[in-house]
């Protein structure tokens, strides 16, 4: 057996390189957050294949390679995120390479929903922002989450009062722009009791460069707060995309969420969804859809923590090409959290022999009084489908396209927001139509 | 009806197939000719369905010998999507549910294939939603079909009406129904027969596969064929089919062996 590579300390040291030049926040806890999370760094190492939960991903491709904390942004214009507009979102908030461009985003009022730059925010924020800020996502022991939060500066955060339902969806636009910088984006969006909202959380690119986005995600929902959560990744092809997500879950509130992954040439995102109130519940779908060499990897964890919670996840991964997708998906029921009610699907469609699929849905329940269900198909285009088409003069080309298309459909017609449904639905359409 | 100048649309000579290893047709002979309907009857496993798809190119069945002539060109050159758009229609014994394709989008895009072919104009979903409602009614079908995905959820009788909608729209030159009538009750058969029925036109040939001779109540045949272990054995009028509902299959094979022990 061949002994997986120990990383030098080195290149995390290289990662944090910059990170000194920070200016400090005028908030004392933030400081001592960041400077904790630097601590952690310097303790952590990256994780190998050695490691349990990273199994199916080897991070070789990131650490052989060395990124360099970005440089002043380049100066963008609207035309040239034009083409990323969702024209059903009023309010936008635009980061590139990390900082936040005020002449690009668009934030009016909407019912007292705010939706600002985490390091802009006044005092008048300061509370809610250190309430939850860094609270959700465990960084102790991720040294992804922990760079992320060394870096802290910029970030998104999005705040719905209580009994406010946000007219509009938000967007929150994350462009990368430089070849070879690593950059942090980072969000925090708390829903207060009784609260609505629907937010995207969108990656792109500017051009096809090999760059490392580490995001980390801290969605709060208070009690019978509901959200809608679209997250698209759609880097370049060329990039490493990391991502650290938790939801805590008030009394009876509503999350939902639409996670696409198309981009990136190694992406991991880890999505822990905690039940932390009774009689909540939440929906967790996914798509990835790769081809080429790509990796994309997904880790979920429902946490139903307390009783009579719902959870619903359907994850699905097309894979064309040599492309690796995975999925690793836990539900956990802890003891006392009855009349739980989960369950859990990963569909998985290659479509290529040299393309390859590990899936592994976990079910760990302490509970008794529960209905749990779960299951797992990895598969091939249905001959007798394909057959039925052609038998209607389709040819073999636009019966797969179709097949396939309508198989990722699945997950994108769960999207609420019409223009970035029809993107998408276009997007998938075009990339099933390319040679695998 | 038979046409006195049909010409021949299909003729099948010595036509053997074989699936996952097996023979299942020996010798195939048929001839349809343009304005006729055939029935195509026999005994579970004679080699009917094996039939239906042979002709449509299913690449499960392997053929091995033998000859089939489709308007002048050798049919078993051409792949399935080639055969549909010469005019070749199967009508599925059980169509298959397709997740997440709406209906009407993939009537229209099989309808626009084949229209492409013929050197018609493409229909955009506007023009292609009078056209196939217009269809609809033909078969008593509702609406509310277009929107649902291909045949998922549809009851058996509904996606016999599906498949025959499906003819209406392409309008073949050669339909081959594969046990159209299997899981239709008695008003669904009366419709879909009566769609079937007015499809049928001077210059198409259709071929029912069928076990039963109840469809050909509504469905007057020309021919009536009975097949056994992979060829035809007996050709006959419609009074065939009757006599088949009388006495059943086995006396046709006792017919034969005792034709086969005289010429001994």
């Amino acid at each position: 057996m061949s002994v997986p590579p120990t990383f030098a300390a080195g290149y995390l040291e290289g990662l944090l390189a910059g990170q000194p030049r920070l200016p400090a926040s005028p908030l004392a806890w933030l400081n001592q957050l960041r400077a904790e999370a630097v601590d952690r760094v310097g303790v952590l190492t990256v994780p190998t294949v050695r490691d349990e939960e990273w199994r199916f991903t080897d991070l070789s491709p990131l650490t052989k390679l060395s990124f360099q904390p970005a440089r002043m942004p380049v100066d963008l214009t609207t035309v040239d995120v034009e083409r990323f507009r969702i024209e059903e979102a009023a309010v936008r908030l635009v980061f590139v390479d990390g900082v936040h461009v005020p002449q690009l985003s668009s934030v009016g009022r909407d019912g007292g929903v705010v939706v600002a730059n985490l390091s802009d925010v006044g005092a008048g924020h300061a509370a809610v922002i250190e309430a939850h800020l860094g609270r959700h996502v465990e960084f102790r022991d991720n040294v992804f989450a922990a760079l992320n939060t060394a870096f802290l500066r910029d970030g998104a955060l999005v705040v719905v009062p209580r009994n406010v339902a946000a007219a509009t969806p938000v967007h929150l636009l994350f462009i990368a722009t430089q070849k070879d910088a690593a950059h942090y984006p980072r969000t925090l969006l708390v829903a207060e009791p009784g609260s609505a909202v629907t937010v995207v959380e969108d990656y792109v690119t500017l051009q096809q460069e090999t760059y490392f986005t580490n995001a980390v995600t801290e969605i709060a929902l208070g009690d019978q707060a509901q959200v809608d959560h679209v997250r698209v990744q759609r880097d370049s092809g060329q990039a490493f995309h990391i991502a650290n997500g938790a939801v805590s879950l008030g009394n009876a509130s509503r999350y939902r969420s639409v996670s696409v992954a198309l981009g990136a040439r190694l992406s991991r995102h880890d999505l822990n969804v905690v039940h932390a109130a009774e009689g909540a519940e939440c929906t967790i779908d996914g798509l990835a859809l790769i081809g080429e060499r790509q990796l994309a990897d997904t880790h979920t964890r429902i946490d139903h923590a307390k009783p009579h919670g719902v959870s619903r996840q359907l994850h699905k991964c097309i894979a064309g090409g040599a492309a690796h997708a995975v999925f690793s998906g836990k539900i956990i029921v802890r003891p006392g959290a009855q009349g739980t009610n989960s369950s859990q699907s990963s569909r998985n469609l290659l479509l290529t022999t040299k393309a390859h699929v590990d899936t592994k849905p976990q079910l760990e329940i302490f509970a008794d009084d529960v209905k749990c269900t779960h299951g797992a198909t990895v598969g091939q285009l249905d001959g007798e489908a394909l057959f039925y088409l052609a038998s209607r003069g389709l040819s073999d080309a636009a019966a797969r396209n179709l097949l396939t298309y309508a198989f990722g459909a699945e997950i994108i017609d769960r999207i609420s927001i019409a223009s970035l449904k029809l993107w998408l639905e276009r997007t998938v359409r075009d990339q099933t139509a390319r040679k695998p | 009806m038979i046409q006195q100048n049909g010409k021949a649309l299909l003729e099948v000579r010595g036509l053997c197939a074989t699936v996952n290893g097996v023979d299942i047709l020996n010798g195939m002979d048929l001839t349809v000719s343009s304005g006729e309907v055939h029935a195509l009857m026999g005994p579970n496993g004679s080699g009917k369905s094996t039939f239906a798809k042979v002709l449509a190119g299913h690449p499960a069945y392997v053929v091995t010998g033998g000859t089939v002539v489709y308007e002048g060109r050798n049919l078993l050159e051409l792949k399935p999507e080639e055969r549909a758009r010469a005019g070749i229609f199967l009508g599925f014994q059980y169509p298959v549910e397709i997740p997440g394709v709406a209906n009407s989008q993939f009537l229209r895009l099989a309808y626009n294939t084949i229209a492409v072919q013929r050197g018609n104009e493409e229909l955009d979903p506007l023009e292609f939603d009078d056209l196939v409602r217009d269809k609809m009614k033909l078969l008593e079908m509702n609406p509310d079909f277009l929107d649902r995905s291909v045949n998922e959820g549809f009851s058996g009788g509904e996606k016999k009406r599906n498949e025959i909608l499906q003819m209406a729209l392409l309008e073949p030159h050669l339909a081959i129904l594969d046990e159209t009538d299997s899981g239709l009750d008695i008003d669904a058969l009366r419709v879909v027969a009566g769609g079937i029925n007015q499809l049928g036109t001077k210059d198409n040939a259709i071929v029912l596969v069928t076990h039963y001779q109840r469809l050909l109540n509504y469905i007057v045949p020309d021919y009536v064929h009975v097949m056994d272990a992979g060829r035809i054995v007996k050709t006959g009028g419609r009074e065939l089919a009757l006599e088949l509902e009388a006495r059943g299959y086995d006396w046709i094979g006792a017919e034969r062996g005792a034709a086969a022990e005289a010429t001994a």
